[in-house]
């Protein structure tokens, strides 16, 4: 069984006075052991809420709906009691975030911090080991002088390293699978490749599976094995990093491309922006959400959803372009091609 | 922050000198004297004078605040005008009883506050959190000489169970019967003390659980009540020292009210019969010494707070350039 996560039909709504916004509406996809998937998309669409399902952290007024389906190693975990959750996250699956400064807690120091992890799940380990493997996985993440950092609170270190440490407190007890929402936002370029790098070097040393969810293409090309693009609550397309830079078949997927600035683009091209935002979802829209800021949307997508198409194995778009009754014409040649070849 | 600690006692002692200044000044320019005491309208103006004389009352404000201070800075507070003893010693007596019925009131509040409150802010809405806050609420809005009086309508008049004031019964010396006396004034002195405390902790848990931190530490697995216990107490308890801070005064400097109510012999029920007598000598000590505590205690809460807070701490050593 090479998939160590299988998530089905996953829906997530959060019932607030406003009525029910429905935050993920029903995503299928499956995690490689050992292999690294990107979740992409803009705010809002729901990438950060499917994450967050896989730990147990969907809290009141929240709520999985009836049907969502999540196999984690086999084992159903959409039910799992407190208790259950308590010992899953953390040893099983472990999870970073975006500010490590705001999620590193203030007033505690670092080593305890990381210790924390290891005592919530094995409370008869003694000092000397849980000394012992904080500093083993502080060397791991190349933080230099791992001993006195122990000592340290989470302020007293730079950016980068507060995220190296998020990092080491998530792997000490080695997860099978490491989500990272949106973990180079708050740094800045050069300390971000440094991350990615470290992330994908660890991922070698130790083999787990990482779930990295970003808003930005141009972070998870160096690392993911496959991506996901999610829009407005559902997945518009997956498939291997290959066909998401170089085949895009869905609209929004290639508006996200063309919106990532690159260094080969020639004289003053202009960056491509999409107009409009995402629709409301308390109420979201009939056909494909995509539809309103779609440049190529025809009156169908306006009325029912458009259904999957698998491309290859893997590559899957929901898309009516690619209904062979599609008007094409006005579709940029990189969409087309896809539909061709 | 020895520099931090030594900047902050001067500002103290610069306090100080305001607050003797014009506490002095404003009894000085009230109407009336201890001298009415002792003169009489059949005296002749002579008599008169040579009271004054005796008495220092003659003497212009900068005159009698120099002769003061001057003393003071010595720790000879005077002679109290009306029982002629040595004021310094008088204060120094009362202040274990007061300081022992404070203190038990402090204590008694902090400890329920402390998981009432976290309690309350971890089941925010929920029922536990409403039965707290109204309790809270209640607390807040009695006032404590009507509550204690209720109590002693209750416990020793109908009840016969607890004396109804004083420190000790007479000819017994025992610790039981300190605490049957300490029960009811501790009592209705925390319950003010207890409501703010809890509407503070539980705000700031509420505040602290929104951290991102909190998500961090249930991410581990973290039990929601390690999570109260390890990651949020200490963070909510941090506004909780100033507030201890200011409340240091009231420990040490008693409660008029409500030891007047329960004849609890401490500083705060010596001090009001001073102020009925005009004795200058007893009012200024007393006001020096809240004075005191009162800076003292916020002194105090800024120097804890940098221990609690490693974050203020280095900014304190910045500061002053470290």
């Amino acid at each position: 069984m090479d998939n160590l996560v299988e998530v089905k039909n996953l829906a997530v709504s959060y019932f607030t006075y406003a009525g029910e916004v429905q935050s993920v509406r029903g995503v299928t996809f499956d995690i490689k052991r050992g292999k690294t998937t990107a979740i992409v998309g803009e705010s809002g669409c729901g990438k950060t809420v499917t994450a967050k399902s896989l730990m147990g952290l969907i809290h009141k007024p929240g709520k999985i709906l009836e049907g969502s389906q999540i196999c984690f190693d086999g084992k159903d975990i959409t039910n799992l009691s407190r208790k259950e959750w308590n010992s899953f996250r953390g040893k099983e699956c472990s999870m970073i975030f975006q500010d490590a400064l705001v999620s590193l807690n203030p007033t505690m120091k670092v080593g305890k911090q990381i210790a924390e992890n290891l005592t919530n799940h094995n409370k008869s380990i003694s000092k000397a080991e849980l000394k012992k493997k904080a500093i083993e996985i502080l060397e791991l993440v190349e933080i230099p002088d791992a001993e006195r950092c122990l000592e340290k609170y989470p302020h007293e270190l730079s950016g980068g390293m507060r995220q190296r440490v998020m990092i080491a407190m998530a792997l000490v007890t080695h997860p099978n699978l490491l989500i990272a929402d949106e973990p180079t936002t708050a740094l800045d370029v050069t300390i971000q490749a440094q991350i990615i790098s470290l992330m994908k070097d660890l991922q070698k040393k130790m083999g787990m599976s990482i779930i990295l969810i970003t808003h930005d293409l141009g972070v998870v090309a160096d690392i993911a094995n496959e991506i996901i693009v999610m829009y407005a609550g559902k997945i518009v397309e997956k498939g291997s990093c290959r066909d998401i830079f170089y085949h895009p078949k869905h609209p929004y997927t290639w508006a996200l491309l063309k919106s990532v600035p690159r260094v080969d683009y020639e004289g003053k091209q202009a960056l491509m922006t999409i107009e409009g935002s995402i629709p409301d979802m308390t109420n979201p829209p009939k056909g494909c959400a995509f539809c309103s800021r779609c440049p190529y949307a025809m009156n169908i997508c306006n009325e029912y959803e458009p259904p999957k198409t698998m491309l290859s194995n893997e590559h899957e778009v929901s898309c009516w372009l690619l209904d062979e009754r599609a008007d094409l014409s006005g579709v940029p040649d990189e969409i087309r091609r896809l539909k061709d070849e | 922050m020895w520099k931090y600690c030594g900047k902050k006692i001067i500002e103290t002692l610069i306090v100080m000198l305001l607050i003797s200044f014009f506490s002095f000044a404003i009894i000085y320019i009230a109407p009336g004297d201890i001298s009415s005491m002792y003169i009489t309208a059949d005296m002749s103006e002579a008599e008169r004078e040579a009271v004054l004389e005796k008495l220092g009352a003659n003497k212009s404000l900068p005159e009698q605040y120099l002769g003061w201070l001057e003393k003071a800075v010595h720790g000879d507070f005077g002679v109290s005008l009306s029982n002629k003893a040595s004021v310094a010693p008088q204060l120094m007596r009362r202040l274990p009883t007061t300081i022992l019925l404070m203190g038990c009131a402090l204590l008694l509040s902090l400890l329920l506050a402390i998981p009432l409150g976290l309690w309350a802010g971890y089941k925010k809405n929920g029922i536990v959190d409403n039965v707290i806050s109204f309790i809270s609420y209640i607390g807040m809005s009695i006032p404590s000489f009507w509550l204690g009086m209720l109590l002693i309508i209750l416990f020793t008049a109908k009840l016969r169970i607890l004396p109804s004031g004083g420190m000790h019964t007479v000819g017994k010396e025992s610790l039981l019967d300190t605490i049957q006396h300490l029960i009811m004034p501790s009592l209705t002195l925390s319950l003010g003390t207890l409501a703010t405390f809890i509407r503070y902790i539980r705000t700031n848990t509420i505040g602290q659980l929104a951290e991102e931190y909190v998500l961090t530490a249930e991410a581990k697995g973290t039990t929601a009540p390690n999570i109260l216990r390890k990651h949020v107490l200490k963070n909510t308890l941090l506004p909780i020292i100033t507030l201890l801070g200011m409340n240091l005064a009231s420990l040490v400097c008693g409660s008029f009210i409500i030891e007047s109510v329960f004849g609890w012999p401490g500083i705060g029920m010596f001090a009001m019969s001073a102020i009925g007598q005009r004795d200058y000598p007893i009012i200024m000590a007393y006001i020096m010494l809240s004075g005191f505590i009162l800076v003292m205690g916020n002194l105090l809460a800024d120097i804890l707070y940098a221990f609690a807070d490693p974050r203020i701490k280095r900014g304190i050593d910045r500061a002053n350039g470290k």
